[in-house]
């Protein structure tokens, strides 16, 4: 057997001509034929992934990208899942999504309920990425924003039952600042107060280690990503009194002064103070003994 | 000529010993594998030499390495890298620029073990025919992966591409990428013959065209010496690419295999009992001077 010599490939086709006269013609109808059908079949094959792709884009909620992350859509056009950020994360918090997961294949995520993110000052995942999916100029840990803690469940958080608890307050690392604890009422006991946990989105980092210690079977906190976390105002809303300190003074018609109907001497501060005084005069309506109230006769 | 294809290279076994005529596929399996062990030293070991994988790595915290391809879907994505993956992706793109695109294909991609092992499987039981696809596909691939890219914003390709997801896989853990694996595995088996790695895979494509311009090449300097045994054909994943150099002589082609396709796997150099193929560059491809053939003296480009 012996090889053929290259061009006689070219000529072989060059005499299939069918009906035409013209083999030139022929050959360029086959040629043109089989164009089409490649470009055919690799435009379905390319439309099929990328439906998938996006059909596939969607993140669990659970998973939070590393520290730095653009938002999702423009991470998933510049991660290229070489896993330099996972390698580099000195706490194995952070993993390649495998192909099978809901998180795209082959992008860093991590769950903050199996491992939070222990906020490194150096943020070396960041200084491992060569994309730019995990942006350069985050150089504070305090200012990533991987998601934003919601106490998601009032109804369990033993807190709202007006428990001591705490946990997600005092493990916080930006302790103070992103989860405060409010005071209120314990209205059940009616002696109590209530110490509830709220937490600050210009703050909170994200980092998960809330919801990773909550107490409960289910964590009452959640790392929620910042678009599901938050509401947003109607932007055509004016905070009335955010805009009167903006200006300096009241832009509808003035603050008419408040008119109580208070006992002789007396006065009430609204905004704070509560029930005052009035300066100069000493005299105390009634009497700092409750009897003398109770033995009061006929004045009433 | 060997009758039977699954006893290419039977010939050059018995005239080189079973080590000369499988030298560039054990140094080949070798690099695979040693590639491969390289990354997963670190997670295995604690060796970290090489950390990433091959879409963009770290070697001794010094040598950053990137995918020029996954680099061009980024910015066809519309985002900007850092320095660092350009530095990383020029040192690839030289690389292979110097040792020939589909040095990737064949020396380092995990892939190829798949599509060999089915290669070696179809000639042991003797299956033939199948699916046929252009080999022009993959460069409508690549294209398409690019147009892809620009289209969603996202790097969609990377959803499916089995060459990425196999070594990420093996070194950040499979998942579902086995599929994968059997899937390619069954369809150059059963479907196609070198179906996905030879007409289909745009990352082959991309490298082929790397290799259009890359130094080191295979060429059959003894080609006179050829005693048309077809095994290097049977052997070879991009049998179009052989001819020319091999047979070329009379329309005075020189011996060097200059097409991009060519993978460089050195398997033809393997199967060779008359040691007709070795590597070269791609500036040694003037003819000889044999016989009284004027023809044959020209010095092609």
């Amino acid at each position: 057997m012996s090889i053929p010599p290259p061009g006689g490939v070219v000529g072989a086709i060059g005499t299939v001509s069918g009906n035409d006269n013209n083999p030139g013609n022929a050959a360029r109808r086959k040629f043109l034929a089989e164009v089409l059908r490649t470009a055919g079949g690799v435009g379905l094959m390319a439309m099929g992934v990328g439906l998938f792709a996006r059909q596939s884009s969607a993140l669990p909620a659970t998973a939070i990208r590393p520290p730095g992350a653009l938002t999702e859509g423009d991470f998933l056009g510049a991660c290229i899942r070489c896993g330099l950020c996972v390698r580099d994360c000195p706490y194995d918090t952070l993993r390649l999504a495998q192909p099978g997961e809901a998180v795209p294949p082959g992008t860093p995520y991590f769950v903050a309920r199996e491992v939070a993110c222990e906020m490194c000052e150096d943020i070396p995942c960041v200084a491992a990425c060569p994309s730019g999916a995990l942006q350069q100029s985050l150089k504070k840990i305090d200012d990533a924003r991987m998601g934003l803690a919601v106490v998601i469940d009032q109804e369990n958080c033993i807190a709202f039952q007006g428990l001591r608890c705490e946990v997600c307050f005092n493990i916080c690392p930006v302790r103070g600042k992103a989860i405060t604890l409010e005071y209120e009422h314990n209205k059940r006991s009616g002696k109590h107060a209530r110490f509830i946990p709220v937490v600050h989105s210009d703050a909170c980092t994200g980092c998960g280690k809330c919801e990773k210690a909550c107490i409960l079977e289910e964590a009452a906190i959640k790392v929620l990503p910042v678009h599901l976390a938050k509401g947003e105002l109607g932007h055509h809303y004016r905070l009335g009194w955010k805009e009167k300190q903006r200006a300096g003074k009241a832009l509808v018609s003035p603050d008419l002064p408040h008119q109580y109907n208070l006992p002789k001497d007396l006065d009430y501060d609204l905004q704070g103070e509560g029930l005052m005084r009035r300066e100069g005069d000493h005299e105390v309506p009634y009497s700092g003994n409750p009897l003398d109230t109770l033995n009061r006769r006929g004045k009433l | 000529m060997n009758v039977l294809e699954r006893d290419a290279g039977a010939e050059a076994v018995r005239v080189k010993g079973w080590l000369g005529a499988n030298r560039w596929l054990i140094l080949r399996r070798g690099t695979q594998l040693g590639l491969l062990l390289l990354f997963l030293a670190g997670p295995w070991f604690g060796i970290w030499i090489v950390k990433g994988n091959l879409a963009s790595s770290l070697t001794l915290d010094t040598l950053p390495l990137t995918d020029p391809l996954l680099l061009l879907q980024e910015l066809f994505a519309g985002q900007w890298p850092t320095t660092t993956a350009f530095i990383g992706a020029g040192i690839v793109l030289a690389f292979y620029l110097l040792v020939g695109g589909r040095v990737y294909c064949s020396w380092v991609c995990p892939v190829n073990l798949v599509s060999d092992t089915a290669e070696w499987l179809r000639r042991r039981l003797g299956l033939r025919g199948g699916a046929k696809f252009p080999r022009a596909t993959r460069y409508w691939l690549l294209g398409a992966v690019l147009l892809l890219a620009l289209t969603t914003g996202t790097l969609a390709w990377e959803w499916i591409n089995p060459v990425s997801m196999v070594f990420r896989g093996l070194v950040f853990g499979m998942g579902l990428a086995w599929a994968m694996v059997a899937a390619i595995f069954l369809f150059e088996l059963l479907v196609s013959r070198r179906g996905w790695c030879s007409h289909l895979c745009p990352v082959g494509a991309f490298y082929s065209v790397l290799g259009r311009g890359a130094l080191l090449r295979v060429g059959a300097a003894r080609r006179e010496a050829c005693d048309d045994c077809l095994d290097c054909f049977v052997v070879c994943p991009e049998q179009q690419v052989i001819r020319p150099a091999l047979k070329g002589a009379d329309q005075g082609i020189g011996p060097v295999i200059l097409s991009g396709n060519c993978t460089n796997c050195g398997r033809c150099i393997d199967v060779c009992a008359r040691d007709v193929f070795s590597f070269t560059t791609r500036f040694n491809n003037h003819q000889p001077v044999v016989g009284h053939d004027d023809k044959k003296s020209e010095v092609l480009p």
